[in-house]
């Protein structure tokens, strides 16, 4: 519709006009690349988008990579690895790029979360792309998950362990539940040979089916910007939003910038620091998995561990321990119910009042500490910090219907503010 | 504004969560003693190899390791890895431990735990530790204990050149009212042949060797990593060039 050149792709002669003819090749680009405008006045925040969207092509050049290696058998993962590792042209290279993009991938999500929060991007009209990246964060989550077992090493056992039997806390089916996942009595090769299915053939399916609805949903209502003015809403003459630039050239080569960045400090990452503290490669997965010996403390990848410490929080009640499990998941869905907790007027935190930068501020160390806690035994002090916080982490979206009403909120401008430089 | 600044707030949030996780990650019980190991080193790691293999190798196997590996990355000479060579044949094989895995349980309780890793899974400084901690024990089968970890079913396959420490112990009451003795320190007790700060250099040098071995690629690793980095810091600035000339137009 916004073409200059209605129509006349298909006359076009050469390659182009025979491919244009049968495929609306240039139609697409127009409409998510050269003639998708963006607002002009996106701020650091938002290049974690495309900067989520390198590491999932990263995960999946790399995986397809290390699948040509591996092998999905409990005799054998452990030494596939090492022969990687060690035996296989650069091989260590693509296993840390993978390793490392993992963890990665996480830190991007988590930020780019982070910047819908503090600019309302999940108010409508764009309640739907958020539900659809609240699956993609689900997605991965458990394709994380069933990756870390692959290497079979003893923290990918006894971690797999622990969060599989989590679903024997569902009563009356919980322990068939189990047994029907792990497909043995306990995590064993049969468990190994399915995770591997699911992680390298399913769940990328899946993954790669919700980023291009997320995108295609993004593109059809728009980008939010840190003002959370509508640039639709003032357009101009020629139809075009008068606060937005296209996407191709302005913010590819922005991001190609953001990408030089990122990759900078993904770089140290895997070339100094590749097991990233003892945080992205964990010490004890250096030993092959032992069904008799158990880690001396048992702690999942740190991108979990928010979650697990609400998981250990929550005592157990009536003689089941499913009220920790339900916590975990709930904490998962109240996120998902951002778009509907949320009553400001305003969307974005620049023109709302103090309640909502106290509680967003406190929101954010409250996820910090949780994953914190999540990784230290539960000892000493350490659980009841764990309670004090999960009660915090719940106040912040079931009291959101009434602090987000309460607060006071600034005018919001009519247009974006944008200082040319 | 909620920008650059509350994104490198953020950043640096995180950066100090890093440290501070890394700071906390030492094991129970006996204070590490600093490996002070050098990677980089081609002359001690060649010792340590041979240290490896003359002293560890007997039981403890490198199931991952490559000899012909090994060679080319300290600078062996193929003549000098043959007489080092005393398991398999062939260069490209592993390296394998002299003793049976069934006998090695009858004889220890436990087969000795492969190297191949060992550094990644406990630390260098653990390992040094363990070497150097050994002390006579009468109540344990080899007559001897560990502080690194007490109860080992290993020998002090070293104590020809450690000697054999004894034990300094001192007691206190305990939680439940009882007297509890613990080491309180280890001194020299029958000598060896190598004097204490010889000894300790033949176990760094070891210790070195036993790094290398869980990730044989790591110095070359770090050494491509500058490169790495300095070609993305050009490329960034070039890409940051690019991105203020676009953005020219952009009022």
């Amino acid at each position: 519709m916004a073409s200059t050149e209605p129509n006349n792709a298909a006359q076009k002669g050469g390659l182009s006009g025979w491919i244009n003819a049968r495929f609306p090749l240039d139609k697409m680009l127009r409409e998510h690349v050269t003639e998708y405008y963006a607002p002009k006045n996106f701020n650091v925040w938002y290049y974690f988008g495309a900067l989520a969207l390198f590491v999932l092509v990263l995960q999946l050049v790399t995986g397809i990579f290390l699948t040509m290696n591996y092998k999905p058998s409990a005799a054998d993962a452990f030494g596939a690895v090492e022969y990687i590792m060690r035996d296989v042209e650069w091989g260590w290279l693509i296993r840390y790029l993978h390793s490392t993009g993992a963890s990665a991938f996480f830190i991007v999500v988590y930020l780019h979360m982070f910047r819908a929060l503090m600019y309302g991007s999940y108010k409508a009209p764009r309640e739907l792309l958020w539900l659809l990246g609240m699956g993609i964060y689900l997605v991965l989550m458990a394709e994380a998950f069933m990756g870390y077992l692959l290497p079979w090493g003893n923290m990918s056992f006894w971690g797999a362990q622990v969060i599989v039997s989590l679903f024997g806390t569902i009563p009356v089916v919980g322990d068939g539940l189990v047994e029907w996942i792990r497909g043995d009595y306990y995590i064993s090769d049969i468990t190994l040979n399915r995770f591997f299915a699911l992680h390298v053939v399913a769940l990328p399916f899946v993954l790669v089916g919700l980023v291009v609805a997320h995108i295609l949903a993004l593109h059809e209502v728009g980008s939010n910007n840190p003002d959370g003015v509508e640039i639709k809403k003032t357009k101009g003459a020629d139809g075009k939003p008068l606060d937005g630039i296209p996407f191709h050239p302005y913010y590819t080569v922005k991001d190609l910038f953001g990408l030089g960045v990122f990759l900078t400090l993904f770089s140290a990452i895997v070339f100094f620091k590749p097991d990233g503290w003892g945080l992205f490669l964990e010490a004890p997965n250096f030993e092959p998995a032992n069904p008799m010996q158990t880690p001396p403390h048992i702690a999942p990848v740190w991108y979990f561990t928010p979650f697990y410490a609400i998981l250990r929080a929550v005592p157990s009640f009536f003689g089941t321990q499913i009220w920790g499990v339900l916590a975990m998941f709930g904490a998962i869905v109240m996120l998902a119910l951002m778009p509907w907790l949320d009553k400001s007027p305003v969307k974005s935190i620049r023109y709302r009042g103090p309640i909502s930068k106290l509680a967003l501020g406190i929101f954010v160390v409250t996820f910090v500490m949780l994953g914190y806690l999540g990784l230290k035994p539960s000892t000493g002090i350490y659980p009841l910090l764990a309670r004090v916080f999960t009660v915090i982490y719940f106040a912040y979206f079931l009291l959101m219907p009434w602090w987000s009403r309460m607060d006071s909120t600034k005018p919001v401008p009519e247009r974006v503010t944008y200082d040319a430089h | 504004m909620l920008t650059k600044k509350t994104f490198l707030a953020a950043f640096a949030a995180g950066l100090m969560m890093f440290g501070a996780q890394g700071a906390l990650a030492s094991t129970e019980g006996v204070e590490l003693m600093d490996a002070g190991n050098d990677i980089y080193s081609k002359a001690s790691l060649q010792r340590g190899a041979r240290n490896f293999v003359n002293y560890c190798l007997g039981c403890h196997s490198a199931k991952y390791v490559r000899w012909n590996r090994v060679g080319a990355d300290l600078g062996i000479p193929d003549g000098e890895l043959k007489s080092l060579q005393f398991t398999g044949t062939a260069p490209f094989d592993t390296m394998q431990s002299g003793m049976p895995a069934e006998s090695a349980k009858r004889w220890f309780g436990n087969a000795p735990p492969d190297m191949s890793l060992l550094a990644r899974s406990r630390g260098t400084d653990y390992i040094y530790t363990f070497l150097m901690t050994f002390y006579a024990d009468d109540t344990r089968p080899h007559g001897v204990n560990n502080l690194a970890l007490p109860g080992t079913a290993m020998p002090h396959v070293l104590s020809g050149l450690q000697g054999v420490q004894k034990a300094v112990m001192k007691s206190h009451t305990g939680e439940d009212g009882k007297a509890v003795s613990a080491v309180e320190k280890l001194e020299a007790g029958d000598v060896g042949t190598l004097q204490p700060e010889e000894y300790a250099s033949f176990v760094r040098d070891t210790v070195n060797f036993i790094e290398y071995i869980g990730e044989p690629i790591q110095t070359k690793r770090r050494d491509l990593g500058v490169w790495v980095i300095l070609f993305l810091l050009v490329f960034t600035g070039f890409a940051y060039l690019l991105k203020k000339e676009y953005w020219k137009d952009v009022k």
